[in-house]
């Protein structure tokens, strides 16, 4: 995934099991209780139902988003070795949100629904694909950090609760983990490379670094709410706690390359054993989410100019009424 | 062994297969559908990694290496046919070419496998085996789309119509055609020719579309020669881009 499920700090305040069946609701938290998976088929409160279509389409929405800003250094990447390791990268990320799309499928929305929804505006994405990648080493610290971020993340939400999600999860994450790997290497690559390379590799991150910091999301609200949502093991962990865990693993990874963080304030807490750093800037993070970051509209626009060049061939797969087969490559 | 022969022959090959996977990877995170995005991203992986092989063939021969030579010439130092140049289009254009070029370069690569030239017929064997796919899935392409709808036919009927005397100058013939056959090493463009006709052939009898009269047949020729549409260079300078900020740093 990239970046947690949004959840709207304007959200109707009240319960939301209002009307449940209490009997069917407590059989469907014991189950949860026990580690058991919630089957498409089974019994779902409709909270339960409407959060997990939320967050796996907008995961889904996040792949499909973000291969646009690495897709872009495909055609530029220097050397075959890295041309043909970002296309196999990219390729991986579209079939992530493949198998995410039919992940939310199982749960009642049509993958043309939530593409329409994408279009239109109405569903997010990971705010980190509004900002751009103006240089090589912008697209080598997405593939480190950002990939790193929604490891993290994953790793939490693959021990969650609705099985096609898990499932879809924990194949999603053996491919990650190549893909941190990928973005490590071009990250050292650069950093420990001629002086250009790592004056190159340095803007790169001061760039990435507040949206590095905005990536989990703001500090959760303790309400009612997110209790049910992670009682129900549809939110995994908070914010916070994965925004610390990512610090912990990465920041000392990017000091060792010599390189800096973009925030003096950023150091770890020994007496809490917590990292301190500056609040980032939640008002931006608010502005781009509703669609002002620089690369919003752009965005938006490609994803709808590709759907509509693409219309005709799916109308042709409609009316031959044959179901397209996934290709084996 | 005649070698300028053989170089000849690998550049061309070579500047095909990175051309074509370049622009096939141009459709990446823009595909009609999801699934075509993989395949087309798939298929791009595989090109420009036969490329490279080819590369490797000339790096042992004395030339570049295959990062030098792929990154570092200008449109007319490239050999590939102007075909394979040309912008995607839309999807209609880009199968269409897809389905034409494999075709053509699976063909190549099955008379390639008996090459006298050894470590050509090595790469060759290897090949042909990942092309079964690319021509599969042209081959389903072609015909789905060429008889699902009015809209869907007209498009790859076009398609096939802009597509055609560039397809035709695909076998432009090099300078050592009868060395190269009397050596064994290749049989030639022209036997190349006929094989692909006879396999397009029925292929587009069943896809309902109808090759253009062959009078009206003008193969776009110069791109063997280093002579290239409008389009060569700038690919060439977008793939170049980061590369030649340093052409020696390890990137
Ligand atoms: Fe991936
Ligand atoms: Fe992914
Ligand atoms: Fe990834």
């Amino acid at each position: 995934m990239y970046g947690n499920a949004y959840i709207d700090p304007n959200e109707k305040p009240k319960s939301i099991i209002d009307g449940e069946d209490p009997i069917k609701l407590a059989e469907f938290e014991a189950r949860i209780a026990r580690g058991e998976k919630i089957e498409p088929k089974d019994w779902m409160p409709r909270e339960y139902r409407k959060q997990l279509i939320r967050m796996i389409e907008q995961h889904a929405h996040s792949e499909i988003i973000g291969a646009l800003p690495e897709g872009t250094w495909i055609t530029r990447a220097p050397g075959f070795k890295r041309k043909l390791a970002l296309m196999a990268k990219v390729q991986d990320e579209v079939g992530h949100a493949q198998l995410l799309y039919s992940a939310a499928e199982t749960l009642g929305k049509s993958r043309e629904e939530m593409t329409n929804d994408l279009i239109t505006g109405k569903s997010k994405y990971s705010n980190v694909f509004n900002y751009p990648a103006f240089t090589w080493a912008d697209a080598c610290i997405i593939a480190w950090l950002i990939d790193a971020g929604a490891i993290i993340n994953q790793v939490a939400n693959a021990k969650g609760s609705y099985g096609p999600y898990c499932r879809a999860l924990d194949r999603i994450c053996t491919e990650e983990s190549f893909h941190l790997k990928y973005g490590h290497d071009n990250v050292v690559t650069l950093a420990t490379g001629t002086p250009v390379q790592r004056k190159m590799v340095q803007e790169a991150l001061n760039r990435w670094w507040p949206p590095i910091m905005h990536f989990f999301g703001p500090s959760d609200k303790i309400s009612n709410h997110t209790e049910i949502l992670m009682r129900w093991k549809v939110k995994m962990a908070t914010n916070d706690d994965m925004r610390q865990q990512f610090l912990n693993m990465y920041v000392p990874k990017i000091w060792d390359l010599g390189l800096t963080v973009p925030d003096a304030n950023l150091k770890k807490n020994e007496a809490t054993g917590k990292w301190d750093y500056t609040e980032p800037d939640w008002e931006e993070f608010k502005r781009v989410i509703n669609g002002g970051g620089p690369c919003n509209a752009e965005r938006l626009a490609v994803r709808r100019m590709a759907e509509e060049r693409g219309r005709w061939v799916r109308n042709a797969l409609l009316n031959k009424a044959e179901k397209y087969v996934t290709p084996l490559a | 062994m005649n070698t300028e022969a053989i170089k000849e022959l690998l550049y061309k090959m070579a500047d095909d297969l990175l051309i074509i996977g370049h622009r096939n990877s141009e459709w990446t995170g823009l595909g009609p559908i999801l699934e075509e995005d993989i395949a087309f991203s798939s298929m791009a992986q595989d090109k420009i990694g036969q490329s490279q092989a080819l590369f490797q063939l000339l790096h042992e021969l004395g030339e570049q290496a295959p990062d030098t030579v792929a990154f570092t010439r200008n449109a007319n130092q490239f050999h590939n046919a102007q075909f394979l140049e040309l912008p995607n289009g839309d999807y209609d254009f880009s199968l269409m070419r897809h389905f034409l070029y494999d075709i053509a370069d699976q063909l190549r690569f099955e008379m390639l496998a008996t090459s006298s030239y050894e470590p050509l017929a090595k790469v060759a064997r290897k090949v042909k085996g990942e092309l079964k796919y690319h021509v599969f899935h042209a081959n389903t392409w072609i015909t789905k789309l060429g008889t699902a709808t009015d809209e869907s036919h007209a498009r790859m009927q076009a398609a096939l119509s802009a597509s055609w005397n560039y397809a035709l100058g695909m076998f432009e013939e090099g300078s050592f055609e009868v060395q190269l056959k009397t050596e064994n090493i290749f049989e030639g463009e022209s036997a190349l020719k006929n094989r692909w006709l006879e396999t397009i052939t029925p292929i587009f009898a069943k896809a309902t579309l109808t090759i253009p009269d062959v009078k009206t047949w003008e193969p776009k020729l110069g791109g063997r020669k280093g002579y290239h549409t409008e389009h060569l260079q700038p690919l060439l300078d977008e793939m170049s881009e980061v590369f030649t900020i340093d052409p020696s740093a390890e990137w």
